[in-house]
């Protein structure tokens, strides 16, 4: 193999900006006017009004450094979205429908503070973080996306869950009109999943409203998605309309479409091969590499405890 | 006939060509998939379409048809073999650079533990001998017994479909494509195989009765 050294100073591909975000400049430039503008009426702007593509005000974070983000393009283009077609090019060519604003979300269950939430008053007075996440699916690949988002405990934090909560149980939006990979019944819509409630309130997981600095991209779950780094991407689910907080264990959807290849845990586990595939090694999205797959993805230090003394390989 | 046949070929290679450039140069997000699944569906497709031959032929009436049969089947045979190359050898063994004995092992858990591989490999195993078999003087030495070996071309299509449905996530859709086709070209022979008996049978009956064939 042919090792290069590259000097420090040296600009790569990787320095290079994206040519989309390039041509963007003056519409940027354009909507930062518009923006300024709008400063007297400040809710107007706020990321729960934001269109897809409109910058997002974050803060940047040690999540994810050294990791090279996958390109934009393969990121936008390259999605596992049922609700818009089971393609992977499906959701970026059929997601125009959905109209991500406005926006509520619905929180019942086992909580003080029931009650339908406008995503503006979710995002309100909530500081936006960028974390970079690499995205194992369950298929065999992997990329590495840039989220901006906040963590989910915040949110939980502010609902107020009884001690009765034990699960907290996520729903996707069920609009054929909108979502029109829904007109036929290739899972059980509405598109549920599921998590602990200490999973939930992991500092590592993430609600997200944009990625690479910017408002969501409708076939990336806009307006608002789960990311849960550790693991497998089915688990983040998006397009979130409802957050039910409940005593026991929900049946996500893929586990209700295939029990034995898809379980409720769906931590990333080298160990744990797919029936149908191994889930030893990963493919890179945009190169020809594989690389190992790691237990937990890369973050066994931090949640390791939450599964002790469980056995991984049947709770899959 | 000798420049049909060429053309044919060139046609024939036109998924090759695209798909390699496709991989090269498509920017695609995950090109060995993508070379993969290509290259799959283009060895169902070369199955189904040298299986459409007879029953186009019997529609038709075009018996000239029967001379490209040949071709059809070693490219259904050609894509099969780059089909799984891709994986096992362009993939592991060759970009990453995965070791002999590790790569020998790959392969065979595949093929030993993965149903849908299982049947899929069975398939190329099956192929194997009828391209062997493919040339005239192979045609010759094996006689009669050449046939009934070619009609376990049926049984790899329905390997082949079968294969496909296996391996697909959640939309069947595009499997059951294919498995209609199939049916369909099994029911075109089916159909003229039943009329030809029916035929003869009318015919026999027509003949005075010491010349009739016993039923």
């Amino acid at each position: 193999m042919l090792i290069k050294s590259r000097q420090n100073n040296q600009l790569t591909e990787n320095h290079v900006t994206d040519q989309g975000i390039y041509r963007q400049r003056r519409s940027f430039i354009t909507s930062a006017a518009a923006l300024a503008g709008m400063a007297a009426v400040p809710q107007l702007w706020l990321p729960g009004n934001a269109v897809a593509g409109a910058r997002l005000a974050f803060k940047k974070t040690g999540y994810g450094q050294g990791l090279k983000p996958t390109s934009r393009k393969h990121i936008t283009t390259y999605n596992n979205f049922y609700e818009f077609g089971t393609s992977k090019s499906a959701p970026a060519a059929n997601a125009k429908s959905l109209k991500p604003r406005p926006w509520s979300v619905a929180v019942d269950g086992e909580v003080e503070k029931p009650g339908t939430y406008a995503l503006e008053d979710i995002l309100k007075n909530q500081s936006l973080e960028e974390r970079i996440y690499r995205l194992r699916c369950v298929e065999g690949w992997s990329m590495v996306i840039p989220w901006v988002g906040f963590p989910l405990v915040d949110l939980i934090k502010r609902l107020k869950p009884t001690s009765k909560a034990k699960f907290v149980e996520f729903q996707t939006l069920h609009d054929p009109e909108q979502m029109p990979g829904q007109r036929r019944t290739v899972l059980a819509w509405p598109y549920t999943e599921g998590l602990r409630i200490d999973e939930a309130v992991h500092p590592l997981t993430l609600l997200a409203v944009g990625l690479y600095g910017e408002v969501l991209p409708n076939q990336n779950g806009a307006p608002l998605r789960l990311v849960v780094p550790w693991k497998y991407g089915f688990k983040n689910i998006k397009s979130i309309v409802r957050i039910r907080f409940v005593e026991k264990q929900p049946r996500s959807s893929w586990q209700a479409a295939a029990p034995h290849e898809y379980g409720f845990y769906a931590n990333v586990n080298p160990q744990v091969d797919h029936p149908r595939w191994s889930q030893k090694t990963e493919r890179v999205i945009g190169s020809f590499g594989r690389r190992k797959t790691e237990l937990f993805n890369g973050f066994a230090e931090q949640v390791a405890g939450l599964y002790r003394g469980m056995d991984l390989k049947k709770n899959y | 006939m000798a420049k049909r046949k060429v053309v044919l070929f060139l046609v024939c290679l036109i998924p090759f060509i695209h798909t390699g450039w496709q991989l090269l140069y498509g920017d695609k997000a995950d090109p060995l998939a993508y070379a993969t699944h290509a290259t799959g569906d283009w060895a169902l497709r070369f199955i189904l379409i040298t299986l459409a031959v007879t029953p186009l032929r019997l529609i038709t009436g075009m018996t000239q048809l029967v001379r490209y049969r040949r071709m059809l089947g070693l490219f259904a045979f050609f894509y099969v073999t780059v089909h799984f190359s891709v994986y096992w050898v362009l993939d592991l063994a060759i970009i990453n650079g995965v070791g002999f004995s590790e790569l020998l092992q790959y392969v065979t858990t595949d093929i030993f533990k993965r149903p849908y591989i299982t049947v899929g490999f069975s398939a190329f195993l099956l192929l194997l001998p009828l391209a062997l078999t493919s040339t005239n003087r192979m045609m010759k030495r094996l006689g009669k017994k050449w046939k009934p070996l070619h009609r376990t071309v049926y049984l790899i299509a329905v390997l082949g479909v079968v294969h496909y449905f296996w391996l697909v996530k959640k939309d069947l859709r595009e499997p059951l494509i294919y498995l209609s086709i199939l049916i369909a070209l099994f029911a075109v022979r089916l159909f003229y195989h039943y009329r030809k008996t029916l035929r003869r049978a009318a015919a026999n009956k027509s003949l005075p009765e010491a010349q009739r064939k016993p039923a």
